[in-house]
């Protein structure tokens, strides 16, 4: 036993070793940074001011300069736009991402050239595909207003990136004409494994396939179908190239990533921006672990 | 972490480089994003490593100056040797002197014969951190044969603007240009906003967001008036758009002939006046309009680049050298004439073959000479912060999210918490 757990240790340590080198070391380091005031210019000149970064005066939180309160802050606004465009964004792509897996989950001739296909839009770069959403969403030369304004839809031709009214849902229909793909093939990947005798049997019996997928599909693909949610759930919440590079960058469609480079790399703020990033990780993890538990939740209130 | 990793391979590439940079130097300059800039200065910069025997690199910094300052600091942080030769901002020095060569040992008082406000505007703490390479201040651009047409003249206030630009709108869109707009500028949320910005509010007499002691001056109501006046052209005269256009945006819609007036930089007179540009001949260039009420002035935006010299060259000797050959009044006439980059050189002005290719800049040399300047020196290494909180609040009043009178007063709370102590 003794040997057993040494050779454990030995094969383990390497693996430990790179990931407090690569991982540890530099996430202990930005939470050292969120408790002094850094500024780039000079790394080695900080000050050490407590949880100063987090709470009071020149805090993100509980802020007494925000007159107008803690949801019309930068920090609160981004956090709200980040939830907004997650939830969104998410439930949109999760309900697409079925349709189109249980599409490509059907027996059809080329149904391999479409399942590559799909995943086009996935494979594209993100910085390509949001310049390119760009160009053709432009308010002037854009070809998406040209031939809104060509069918006669729309009169005069709208600024699909820059007007806040819209700003947001185009970063969301962006981001769902990108990512439908990836929760698509997350999905088939679970459909593919579901047991075909449940199938015959309901086949057989005669049911109805909207009550087949409601009854059979949807109760299995379940688990697979939560963890395709969780996965794309927690990259949601980290949104920052595609609202980066589609629209105007002004506070009022920043997400909480976008504030983070704002402070660190726009304003050379470390210690502040440290901060904003620390905070955003702990956000992140504790909306993970609310929705897991609250879909859990649902599963066993079903169960019983 | 990777500040590390690239001190230790800058480190080793410069034991492998030692041997070799003693004659024939590779120099890497940086010097703007735009067609021109790579026109008029890598070609230049190129004839002087042909003259010196050394290799000159020519590096694209990105086009927003708000990202290239950023992508500066990186780079100094990390004490990167791949740059020699820098482009900066006229609102630089204060945030990056700490990283800059002082050129007082190069220039031999050639420093003498450019404009006295850049030059002490790039000397901090006695130091020469920049040679003036070039100078800006916002100007209008109208169309000449759109003013005759409708029997207009160039606009002296902001009101006279809005009122010609929306004649000339509403007469192209009825002859049936259905995308015709009155007036494009500046918009996007970054450093160009800032510079529109403070035009308006000067203009309106609302001063320049921080005076020169360093006091918050912002919140009055004559800046709120500026801010205001600007955004009811959104949607007026002006596309929605504008909120998400920086400087080529707007010169996009401008060069195509599908605008009356656009503010912009003296760079857009040469590019306008093309061979292959459609408005060709039809360019006129005026100040930028007064606004009203006590105090109104017609008030431009000093902008303008200066060569700078990392701290972190492997061949400190050599970049100075070529950033001496660049700003020299040889060069910048070429410029001059060719790009219509304004010369910083005082004589240049009186230069015929400057004036014969860019009329409007003997006319409007007290524009050059009396721009307001944004409250870089004032603020120092938190300019940056100014800026953004400036321009963001802006945007919030041209996206008609606050009035100016609110984003004001909200301003002046947040530029106090980026003051904290001192600037």
């Amino acid at each position: 036993m003794n040997n057993r757990t040494r050779i454990a240790w030995t094969f383990l340590v390497p693996m430990i070793v790179l990931m407090a080198f690569v991982a540890g070391w530099p996430l202990a380091r930005s939470i050292w940074f969120s408790l002094t005031e850094t500024n780039i210019n000079d790394i080695s000149a900080s000050s050490f001011v407590g949880l100063a970064n987090y709470y009071g005066e020149f805090g993100l939180f509980g802020n007494a300069n925000y007159t107008e309160g803690f949801w019309h802050s930068d920090w609160g606004v981004s956090i709200l736009n980040t939830f907004k465009f997650s939830i969104v964004s998410v439930l949109l792509e999760t309900l697409a991402g079925l349709g189109v897996a249980m599409l490509l989950n059907q027996d059809f001739k080329g149904r391999a050239i479409v399942r590559t296909a799909v995943l086009v839009p996935w494979a594209i770069p993100t910085v390509v595909s949001a310049k390119m959403w760009g160009w053709m969403l432009h308010d002037q030369f854009g070809l998406i207003n040209q031939l809104l304004v060509d069918w006669g839809l729309i009169a005069q031709k709208i600024a699909f990136t820059a007007d806040p009214a819209y700003a947001l849902w185009t970063v969301v229909a962006v981001d769902v004409w990108k990512t439908t793909p990836f929760m698509a093939l997350l999905i088939l990947a679970g459909l593919q494994t579901l047991p075909k005798d449940c199938y015959e049997a309901a086949r057989v019996d005669g049911v109805h396939p909207l009550r087949v997928f409601w009854k059979i599909t949807l109760p299995l693909v379940k688990y697979p179908l939560l963890v395709a949610v969780v996965f794309r759930l927690l990259d949601a919440l980290r949104i920052f190239d595609l609202i980066f590079i589609l629209t105007s960058n002004s506070s009022s469609t920043i997400s909480m990533s976008g504030f983070v480079r704002r402070e660190m790399v726009d304003n050379g703020n470390l210690g502040f921006g440290s901060a904003a990033s620390t905070s955003l990780t702990l956000i992140i993890f504790l909306t993970a672990v609310v929705f897991m538990r609250a879909a859990r939740v649902r599963l066993s209130e079903e169960a019983s | 972490m990777s500040a590390k990793l690239s001190q230790i391979v800058a480190g080793a590439l410069l034991a492998l480089g030692a041997t070799s940079s003693l004659q024939a130097a590779t120099i890497t300059i940086s010097c703007g994003s735009n067609a021109a800039d790579v026109e008029y200065c890598g070609k230049f910069a190129e004839e002087w490593g042909k003259k010196k025997g050394h290799t000159v690199k020519m590096y694209t910094p990105p086009a927003s100056t708000t990202d290239n300052l950023a992508l500066l600091r990186q780079q100094f942080a990390a004490k990167s040797a791949d740059l020699d030769v820098i482009m900066i901002d006229v609102v630089w020095p204060g945030v990056i002197k700490d990283h800059l060569v002082d050129l007082k040992k190069y220039s031999k008082g050639a420093e003498a014969k450019h404009f006295p406000a850049i030059v002490a505007n790039n000397t901090i703490d006695g130091k020469l951190l920049g040679m003036p390479f070039f100078t800006d201040a916002g100007l209008l651009f109208y169309r000449k044969d759109l003013i005759e047409k409708y029997k207009l003249k160039a606009p002296d206030t902001w009101d006279d603007l809005a009122a010609a630009a929306k004649k000339i709108q509403d007469g192209e869109r009825a002859a049936g240009v259905a995308d015709f707009q009155g007036f494009v500028f500046q918009a996007k949320a970054y450093e160009g906003l800032t510079c529109d910005a403070l035009e308006w509010v000067h203009s309106f007499g609302g001063g320049e967001i921080v005076d020169k002691a360093g006091n918050i001056t912002i919140n009055n109501p004559r800046a709120a008036k500026a801010l205001d006046t600007a955004a009811s052209w959104i949607g007026t005269i002006a596309p929605g758009g504008v909120l998400n256009y920086g400087e080529e945006d707007a010169r996009g819609v401008w060069q195509n002939g599908k605008a009356a007036f656009m503010r912009n930089w003296p760079y857009a007179w040469s590019l306008g006046q093309a061979a292959d540009s459609p408005i060709k001949g039809k360019i006129g260039v005026a100040a930028l309009p007064a606004g009203s009420g006590a105090g109104a002035k017609k008030a431009a935006t000093l902008g303008g680049w200066q060569l700078a010299v990392s701290k972190y060259s492997k061949n400190v000797d050599a970049a100075a050298d070529l950033a001496m050959y660049m700003t020299s009044s040889d060069i910048q006439k070429k410029r001059a004439i060719g790009g219509s980059y304004n010369p910083t050189i005082v004589d240049l002005y009186k230069d015929k073959d400057v004036l014969a290719a860019n009329p409007f800049m003997g006319d409007l040399l007290d524009v050059f000479t009396n721009a307001v300047a944004r409250p870089a020196t004032a603020t120092g290494l938190k300019y940056p912060e100014v800026s953004q909180a400036f321009w963001d609040a802006t945007h919030d009043v041209l996206e008609k999210k606050s009035s100016g009178a609110e984003a004001v007063k909200k301003l002046e709370g947040k530029l106090k918490q980026v003051k904290r102590n001192k600037w």
